[in-house]
C-alpha cells in the first residue's frame, strides 16, 4: 500500500514559497539558500503542551543550529493564531501561515490532507542548494520527535545525491 | 500505518537518496543504561528495564509518577527503573531548576528522595524554599547543595540526558522505553506492565 507516496521525496528540488511569518513580513525558502532548512508541516496550532512537536523543536534548536540549519514551521492557521501560539510556547523559529489560498504550499509538497483541510505532519530537510535530502510523513497524531531530522542533517555532508527532475 | 523514510543506497559508485516505505518504526533507546552514571532503582541484573525521560514540572509526568510506583511494587526485583532528565524548560519555567535540585541531592547520595519529593510537590516548584527545607530534612550539606544550584554544576549532565533522549526519539514527556523500545501506549501501570511482561 503506497499510503505515504504523496509527499515529495529526497532528490527533488524543493518548491519555493513565500509566506507570512508576521502580518507584514514574508519568509521565502530562497532567503536561506546556502544553509540547510528544515520544513515542519503540522496540522494545527494548540495541540497539548507536553507532547507538542514544535515545543520540542524549540528546545532542540541549539542542536539544529550546530548544523547551521534554519527551521520553518508551516500550518494553515492564520497569522494571528500563529503569533499567539508562538508566544505561548516561546518558539524561537518562524511559524508560517499557509492560509490564503489555503494549503497552497502544503499541497506543493504533497503534504495537504484534502478531506480535513489541514497540513499533514510532514518533515523535509533541504540542503544548501535547495534540494530535498530527507522527508518523513508521520501517522496522524504521532509526534515524530527530532531524531530523524538530526540524522538527516548529519548525513548532508556524507551523501551527495543525484538530483532528479 | 507505514511511514516513509529516506535511506542512502549505493548505485554504481554514487550515493542516491530515496524515500522508502517502512513497517511501523520501532524507536529504540540509543543510550544504553549505564550503571555508573544513570539513576537506577532495582537490581542491575533485573530481567525487565523501564526507562523514563521526565520533566519535574510536566503534569503528565506527575500523573505517571504514582503509576511507576505501582509498577515497581508489582514487579519487585524483576524490574530496574531508570530516570533520565528531559526538562522542557521553555514551556516549564521551573523544570530545569527542579532537575538541578534532584541532581544536587544526587551528588550527596539522595537522588530518589528528592526525585520523589519533587513529584509529590509539583505545585511548589516555583518556591526554592520548599526543596531547600526538604534538603535540610534529608541532612544534606546545605552549603554544597546551594553552591551546586547557583553554579549550575549539574546542568551539563542534564543536557546530556536531554540530548541522548532526543537521539532516542523522545517526543514529549514522559517518554518511556520498555526493554529498550519506546512505549507507544498509555503511561499507566496496566499498559506498562503489559508491555514489560510481553514476550521479547
Amino acid at each position: 500500500m503506497k499510503k505515504n507516496g504523496s509527499i515529495l521525496v529526497a532528490g527533488k528540488k524543493a518548491p519555493n514559497f513565500s509566506l507570512n511569518s508576521t502580518p507584514d513580513q514574508k519568509v521565502s525558502l530562497t532567503d536561506f539558500r546556502g544553509q540547510p532548512v528544515i520544513l515542519a508541516f503540522y496540522p494545527a496550532d494548540w495541540s497539548p503542551v507536553c507532547t507538542d512537536q514544535l515545543s520540542l523543536y524549540a528546545e532542540v534548536m541549539p542542536e539544529f543550529k550546530k548544523h547551521n540549519a534554519e527551521l520553518l514551521a508551516i500550518s494553515v492557521d492564520n497569522i494571528w493564531s500563529h503569533l499567539a501560539f508562538s508566544k505561548d510556547r516561546k518558539l524561537n523559529f518562524p511559524v508560517l501561515a499557509d492560509f490564503e489560498p489555503k494549503g497552497t504550499v502544503s499541497r506543493k509538497y504533497g503534504a495537504f490532507k484534502e478531506k480535513i483541510g489541514e497540513a499533514a505532519r510532514a518533515l523535509f530537510v533541504i540542503d544548501d542548494k535547495g534540494v530535498i535530502r530527507w522527508s518523513h510523513l508521520s501517522p496522524d497524531g504521532v509526534n515524530p520527535g527530532a531524531d530523524g531530522i538530526l540524522l538527516a542533517l548529519e548525513n548532508l555532508n556524507r551523501n551527495q545525491p543525484v538530483v532528479q527532475g | 500505518m507505514a511511514a516513509t523514510k529516506t535511506v542512502p543506497r549505493r548505485t554504481t559508485g554514487k550515493t542516491r537518496l530515496e524515500t522508502v516505505e517502512e513497517e511501523p518504526e520501532t524507536t529504540r533507546l540509543v543510550v544504553p543504561v549505564d550503571p555508573g552514571g544513570d539513576h537506577i532503582q532495582g537490581p542491575l541484573a533485573a530481567s525487565l528495564t523501564l526507562v523514563e525521560y521526565g520533566d519535574y514540572q510536566c503534569p503528565y509526568c506527575g500523573a505517571a509518577y504514582p503509576e511507576v510506583k505501582k509498577i515497581q511494587k508489582q514487579l519487585g526485583s524483576k524490574l530496574r527503573f531508570v530516570f533520565r532528565n528531559f526538562p522542557l524548560s521553555r514551556i516549564h519555567e521551573h523544570a530545569l531548576n527542579a532537575a538541578e535540585t534532584a541532581e544536587a541531592a544526587n551528588a550527596q547520595g539522595k537522588f530518589w528522595d528528592m526525585h520523589d519529593f519533587l513529584y509529590e510537590h509539583q505545585d511548589t516548584l516555583g518556591d526554592p524554599g520548599v526543596a531547600l527545607g526538604f534538603a535540610k530534612k534529608l541532612g544534606l550539606d546545605i552549603q554544597k547543595f546551594q553552591h551546586d544550584l547557583s553554579q549550575h554544576t549539574h546542568q551539563s549532565r542534564i543536557k546530556e540526558d536531554f540530548n541522548g533522549g532526543v537521539r532516542s526519539g523522545v517526543n514529549g514527556t514522559p517518554t518511556f522505553y520498555v526493554n529498550g523500545l519506546r512505549h507507544e501506549g498509555a503511561a499507566t501501570a496496566r499498559e506498562l506492565v503489559k508491555a514489560l511482561e510481553a514476550p521479547k
